[in-house]
């Protein structure tokens, strides 16, 4: 697959803080990456490398095939997580100059905040000042400069802190859809869940080191344990399951039901499948609960740091 | 449309535009020429109290000396006791009582005549009695002596030397008072830019800090023309607010004078009294003199090197405010490293104001004039003395050298310094910074 952004052998260090090691990341041209990490592992300092803010000490970034020259934030789009505006401009001279300044033309950028201001039913705010919007609001106003020049790479640290659940849904839906438009979207988040929705690749960094990345569902191929959890109606109850704990690897399951029965979490050894699970269950009593445990985005993530 | 350009023209307009800033434009100007009509004001009024003093001569000799004057009345007792004296001044509220003893020589005056009063009395009036007593006895003295006082006058001369360069130039003292006034002007403004504007500029940084905008704008554009373009900017709106101030303060004075009445040039200050005593002879020798030394004046160079000076002293004590600002979270953060940037400022002003005037050529106000942080308000106080102009290149050169040496420094502060938040910055910080 075609990558947008590559990032080879990043290293960065403030003094004698090293802040990345080596770092190495593919983008696929039109994925939503999830760039993942604990608090201070180095996730900000490499989107700033991306940006052009900080300068790596050794290593190189490709985007589009081509080192990253000075003119390229006009293809990139970021949203910081330490974001905000000027409080005493107002909404429409603001995000016009924030345009103008990703290069857009005077004209241009008006006609693309007219576009999005209809689109998020926000252009009644043209004239109000920042300092009168709510954060929410303001936001929105963020979102709308960050995507407004058509990027090819858009960056999102955080993008849904401080937005309600209707307008984080609201803006996930425009991330996926300008997705499907083309761009590429890197994305930084602690909010397992979203990464679990939006996500095809990750990568995570932990300690300034890139410790695990690739297509999400590879990962969890991975990660899979040969798991299941099951739910089973028997008619000797005790004796079942004194059975079944003396035969597998058992475990309190989680899954909830309604009715009355037998529930268990299973981990089959290697040479165990999940046909021959089916059909000593069925044989005990009728299975009516039968699902594979696949690992969670919060669960790899948490299980990756705490061995690393 | 460029960067640098949008930069400068959004913090043109949004400083421009801002209420406070328009306040102070309008507000400065007309609190100045009231401060300045109110003294004025105030300074006639107390001139037009009437100070009556009494005076008890029992010497006798002096009282023909004490006529009325203007804002003085002298109310001469005669037959009296001192103990008497006293009373009766006090009790009619008179501002003192010269007491003059009666004695056997003129000598004894210097030590035996009192003045008594409620307070201390101004030393304008104590000088005014003393000199009419003086100059009686010194008459009387010089009498005994056999010598005509009349004849003294006459015989005295006075010399006003006629000033010339060795070129051929006449000059005079009002020369020197003239080239002092164009220096400290010169001197003093661009002391005033730095401090006023500087400080905008560094609040302009800290704004951005904290409203977090800054990473979005420096993820579009490079920290060091965000720097530049805020400079550059702020000082236009600090251009255009200087020459609202002067039309403003043009207009409100002339308003003043005219409705109120009260001519603000009646308040002297100090030069002007040097003034009007370094010159002897009318108005018209004055008129005169003055044009002879503004053409002696080196105009060109004087308006040439202060655009230069100007420029490069303010962008140099710009970028260090700037800096300060990307390395604080907060104004009041501020006042550690606000020291450093001021001393030399008010150094320089006073090497101006003191040495130069003493000495514009001496060593002190040479090595002055060619120290960076100080050159541009001591160089430009002594341009108007007469510089050579290769003193006056070095002296540039030095400085927009450093100008570069310290726009780095502050770029590379900057750089580092708007992306921290909640660290407290020190110096030892900041200095590791330079090394990011």
């Amino acid at each position: 697959m075609e990558k947008l952004l590559v990032a080879n052998n990043v290293s960065k260090s403030f003094g004698d803080y090293k802040a990345l090691n080596d770092v190495s990341i593919e983008v696929p041209k039109g994925s939503i990456f999830g760039l993942l990490g604990p608090n201070g592992a180095g996730k900000t300092t490499f989107i700033r490398i991306i940006n052009q803010i900080t300068m790596p000490d050794s290593g190189s970034v490709f985007l589009d095939g081509q080192p990253l020259q000075p003119n390229d934030v006009q293809h990139i789009g970021y949203l910081p997580e330490e974001r905000g505006l000027y409080k005493s401009m107002k909404v429409g001279e603001q995000a016009l100059y924030l345009a103008q300044l990703k290069g857009l033309s005077k004209q241009q950028a008006k006609e693309r905040l007219k576009y999005w201001f209809d689109r998020l039913e926000i252009g009644g705010w043209w004239d109000k000042k920042i300092q009168e919007l709510s954060k929410g609001m303001a936001q929105k106003i963020q979102f709308v400069v960050t995507v407004l020049h058509q990027p090819k790479l858009l960056i999102f640290d955080e993008p849904f802190s401080g937005f309600d659940p209707i307008n984080a849904n609201l803006i996930k839906d425009e991330i996926l859809k300008l997705r499907d438009d083309g761009a590429t979207v890197i994305f930084s988040t602690h909010r397992m869940e979203s990464v679990e929705e939006m996500c095809d690749h990750i990568a995570l960094i932990h300690k300034s080191n890139k410790i695990l990345d690739g297509k999400l569902i590879d990962i969890k191929r991975a990660y899979k344990s040969n798991t299941f959890e099951v739910g089973l109606i028997a008619s000797e109850a005790t004796m079942v399951d004194a059975a079944i704990k003396e035969r597998f690897d058992v475990s309190p399951a989680t899954f909830k039901t309604i009715n009355d029965e037998l529930k268990y979490r299973i981990k089959l050894p290697e040479n165990t499948s999940a046909n021959d699970l089916v059909s000593y269950l069925t044989s005990k009593g009728q299975l009516n609960h039968f699902v594979e445990v696949i690992p969670s985005a919060n669960d790899i993530f948490i299980e990756t740091i705490q061995n690393n | 449309m460029n960067h640098l350009s949008l930069i400068i023209k959004r913090e043109y307009i949004n400083k421009v535009r801002n209420k406070s800033f328009i306040i102070m434009t309008f507000l400065s100007p007309v609190l100045m020429v009231g401060i300045f009509s109110l003294v004025a004001y105030l300074s006639q009024l107390n001139n037009d109290s009437i100070r009556t003093i009494s005076v008890l001569d029992e010497s006798g000799l002096f009282v023909d000396q004490f006529q009325n004057k203007e804002h003085v009345k002298y109310n001469i007792l005669t037959n009296v006791e001192l103990s008497e004296a006293k009373k009766i001044s006090e009790e009619a509220e008179y501002y003192g009582l010269l007491y003059i003893p009666k004695v056997e020589s003129l000598d004894e005056l210097s030590k035996s005549v009192t003045f008594y009063s409620e307070d201390s009395a101004s030393l304008q009036v104590m000088e005014s009695v003393e000199d009419a007593i003086e100059g009686k006895a010194n008459a009387l003295k010089l009498k005994d002596a056999g010598i005509d006082a009349e004849r003294i006058k006459e015989l005295r001369i006075r010399i006003n030397a006629k000033q010339e360069t060795f070129q051929g130039k006449e000059t005079s003292k009002i020369g020197s008072i003239l080239k002092l006034g164009f220096g400290g002007a010169a001197g003093y403004l661009l002391f005033m830019f730095i401090i006023i504007y500087g400080n905008m500029i560094m609040r302009s940084v800290i704004e951005e800090k904290t409203s977090r905008i800054i990473e979005v704008i420096i993820s579009s554009v490079k920290p060091i023309k965000l720097l530049l373009g805020k400079i550059i900017g702020t000082s236009l709106a600090g251009i255009t607010q200087f020459l609202a101030w002067v039309i403003l303060l043009g207009i409100f004075s002339f308003v003043l004078t005219s409705i109120f009445n009260v001519d603000p040039t009646t308040v002297q200050s100090p030069q002007q009294e040097m003034l009007n005593q370094s010159v002897e002879g009318g108005t018209q020798e004055i008129v005169r003199n003055l044009i002879i030394e503004i053409n002696n004046l080196p105009i060109a160079n004087l308006v040439i090197m202060f655009l230069f000076f100007f420029i490069g002293g303010y962008l140099l004590y710009a970028s260090l405010y700037a800096s300060i600002g990307a390395a604080v979270d907060s104004e009041t953060d501020t006042q550690q490293f606000m020291l450093p940037i001021l001393m030399p400022l008010i150094l320089s002003i006073y090497v101006g104001f003191f040495t130069v005037i003493e000495n514009p050529h001496g060593t002190v106000s040479q090595v002055f004039s060619y120290i960076p942080f100080t050159s541009p308000v001591v160089m430009l106080m002594r341009i108007p003395f007469g510089v050579p102009i290769w003193q006056q290149i070095l002296s540039l050169v030095i400085l927009f050298a450093t100008f570069i040496g310290t726009v780095w420094f502050a770029a590379k502060i900057y750089r580092v310094g708007i992306l921290m938040y909640g660290k407290k910055a020190s110096y030892k910080e900041i200095f590791k910074w330079l090394k990011y």
